[in-house]
């Protein structure tokens, strides 16, 4: 008899398979992640809405198939967490902000995203929608305009953003795999802070129908899961063309799960000096190269690369990501769908002004105003098109460097986790958090964060987890999978629990 | 001390673009924290891009085309399901032409 305590550490592969044999049902698993996620979720707070029967149900009709005889999925009953910026069919959706919100519930969609619709026709039973700050816009989740989510490694800090409702979802065994997005880095950044493995695939790999737009030429669906192996099996479901989003590529999605357990021996690995200098933590910085050395012990040629435009990413990032944001953003106007204001005397425009000011947070508005100077007249040219002429300067940056090397391997966060509320008051040190992960979004490459160990404890703080991130050509998630599963393999800190999970 | 980044009076004009009723604390906390940012953005003025052409989106080369024939949209009673304010079929808004 299986142990619902052992269930809720199995990897997403483990599960598919043993469900698809019928060494376990759909709704025992089912019913392990919940009963996991109300243990914990009360304390985490990972999780913005959770429908117990709508789980099980979900759960029951993948055994039914299966005894059916049907054919099960590659995501045969895996439980899969969705950010609350992808849209889920008559199940509340918010991107955590009051102006989805409406007689006390968020806005029901009328359309599952693609990504979701997707996970639902391989088998996987769509559990619960996660926490992130207001419209992805954060690096923390501490902008949700619901609640913070705390890290399980240590409660009093944050787990990243944005996507850090699905990190925690994922770290603390509420769920084996989740769906994020990443626009900077909202993927890429919470994996690294809470241990556990994150993919944004290319630009063009996964459609973004349903995704609630924040930047439209960055945002990438991707999925996060406590193995590389699961995240790859996760990414190759949800990948692949779509109508629906012309800009999703025709490129065949290959074996990108196949390429874990490959032999990585003869493979090039970058290493650019910009992402080891000043501000990184030394201990990061440590773990770091110590992933680097064990590459090098199984038969990885280092290389040392050059992305010299690597500091004026930040600068660039905000430019184009809020200029983006301020035009996909003028859609929730009240008239619509979510939250409306009515001034008492007023016109339209009244309404307009008063249902956004009350509806958006602070962050929101934030970058709503700075992306409509950026755009407007007689700065256009000074910020916007300025920014955008960098951005083409960074993107051959990966270019020429990806002439000589097959993946590039840097650290993903400066720093650590630090501490709730730490950074709430000063949005510049906030976006320069995010200084090793943006240059990959807005050169459209693929990146993966992986843990990478953890920060010794000191008196000043716990132990805390360190994130690699590996970035690759377009559309090479293939590459990725096979450098990360081989790091994976040789890391001794791989199996690690939080203490919530390992004490209960 | 150098001319502040972005003035008061530019946020009142920038925040009526945006249609976000910002009340004063507001106007004035914006006015600093967007100063601060986009003295930090100067950054990118180091950066020679003379002959440099803008990069909108990454690996898009050709946005294809759909087949040029009719898809049906949401029905109307799903379109108007989660409007705040709807009337005769349609969504209700505020007065915005004189009679």
């Amino acid at each position: 008899m299986t142990t619902m305590r052992e269930i809720e550490t199995w990897s997403v592969t483990q599960i598919a398979e043993r469900v698809a044999s019928g060494d376990v049902a759909a709704e025992q698993v089912a019913e392990a992640f919940l009963d996991a996620a109300a243990r914990r979720d009360t304390t985490l707070r990972a999780f913005l809405s959770l429908d117990h029967d709508r789980v099980i149900d979900q759960a029951r009709a993948v055994d039914l198939a299966r005894r059916a005889g049907r054919p099960c999925g590659p995501l045969c009953g895996v439980p899969v967490a969705v950010k609350d910026a992808l849209c889920t069919r008559d199940i509340p959706t918010s991107c955590a902000s009051r102006i989805l919100h409406r007689a006390g519930r968020a806005w029901l969609p009328p359309y599952d995203a693609t990504a979701v619709e997707r996970l639902r026709g391989a088998g996987a039973v769509v559990f619960g929608k996660t926490n992130l700050d207001e419209f992805a816009m954060g690096s923390s989740t501490e902008n949700s305009a619901f609640h913070p989510t705390h890290n399980p490694w240590a409660l009093d800090r944050v787990p990243g953003g944005s996507s850090g409702g699905s990190a925690v979802a994922v770290a603390a065994r509420m769920v084996p795999g989740a769906l994020g997005s990443d626009t900077g880095g909202s993927i890429r950044q919470p994996a690294a802070l809470t241990h556990t493995v994150g993919i944004k695939p290319t630009y063009g790999r996964v459609s973004r129908f349903g995704l609630v737009a924040f930047a439209s030429s960055l945002d990438q669906v991707g999925p996060f899961a406590n193995d590389v192996r699961g995240a790859a099996r996760i990414l190759e479901v949800i990948a692949g063309r779509d109508p629906r989003d012309a800009t999703t590529a025709d490129t065949p999605v290959g074996p990108i799960e196949g390429a874990c357990g490959q032999d990585v021996r003869g493979m090039r690995v970058g290493i650019p000096d910009e992402y080891f200098g000043e501000g990184i933590d030394g201990e990061v910085a440590r773990r770091v190269r110590e992933a680097i050395d064990a590459l090098r012990d199984a038969g990885c040629i280092i290389v040392p690369v050059s992305l010299p435009h690597t500091r004026f990413a930040i600068a660039t990032y905000y430019v184009i990501a809020t200029a983006e944001a301020s035009s996909n953003l003028a859609r929730f106007d009240g008239v619509r769908f979510g939250f409306r204001s009515t001034p008492e005397r007023g016109d339209l425009t009244a309404m307009y002004g008063s249902t956004r000011a009350k509806g958006f947070g602070v962050e929101v508005r934030r970058r709503i105003m700075l992306g409509t100077y950026v755009l407007s007249a007689g700065y256009y040219e000074a910020y916007y098109l300025k920014a955008q002429r960098v951005r083409t300067l960074i993107r051959r940056d990966f270019e020429q460097a990806f002439r000589n090397v097959d993946v590039i391997v840097t650290p993903t966060s400066p720093t650590p986790a630090w501490k709730l509320g730490e950074k709430l008051d000063d949005p510049l040190a906030m976006y320069l958090a995010d200084v090793f992960t943006l240059p990959a979004s807005l050169a459209g490459v693929p990146a993966i964060s992986l843990p990478a160990g953890f920060t010794s404890a000191t008196a000043q703080r716990p132990m805390l987890p360190v994130g690699l991130q590996i970035i690759a050509p377009p559309f090479a998630e293939s590459n990725l999978c096979r450098v990360a599963a081989a790091w994976e393999a040789r890391n001794p800190a791989r199996n690690a629990l939080p203490p919530i999970v390992a004490q209960p | 001390m150098t001319s502040p980044a972005i003035s008061r009076d530019q946020v009142l004009h920038v925040a009526r673009l945006a249609r976000l009723d910002l009340d004063d604390l507001d106007i004035d906390r914006m006015t600093q924290e967007l100063g601060a940012i986009l003295r930090y953005v100067e950054i990118l003025s180091e950066v020679d891009t003379s002959s440099v052409e803008p990069t909108a989106q990454v690996g898009v080369s050709r946005l294809p085309l759909r087949e040029d024939v009719r898809t049906d949209g949401l029905p109307r009673d799903v379109v108007l399901a989660e409007a705040p304010c709807t009337s005769h079929d349609g969504f209700a808004v505020p007065a915005f032409i004189d009679e």
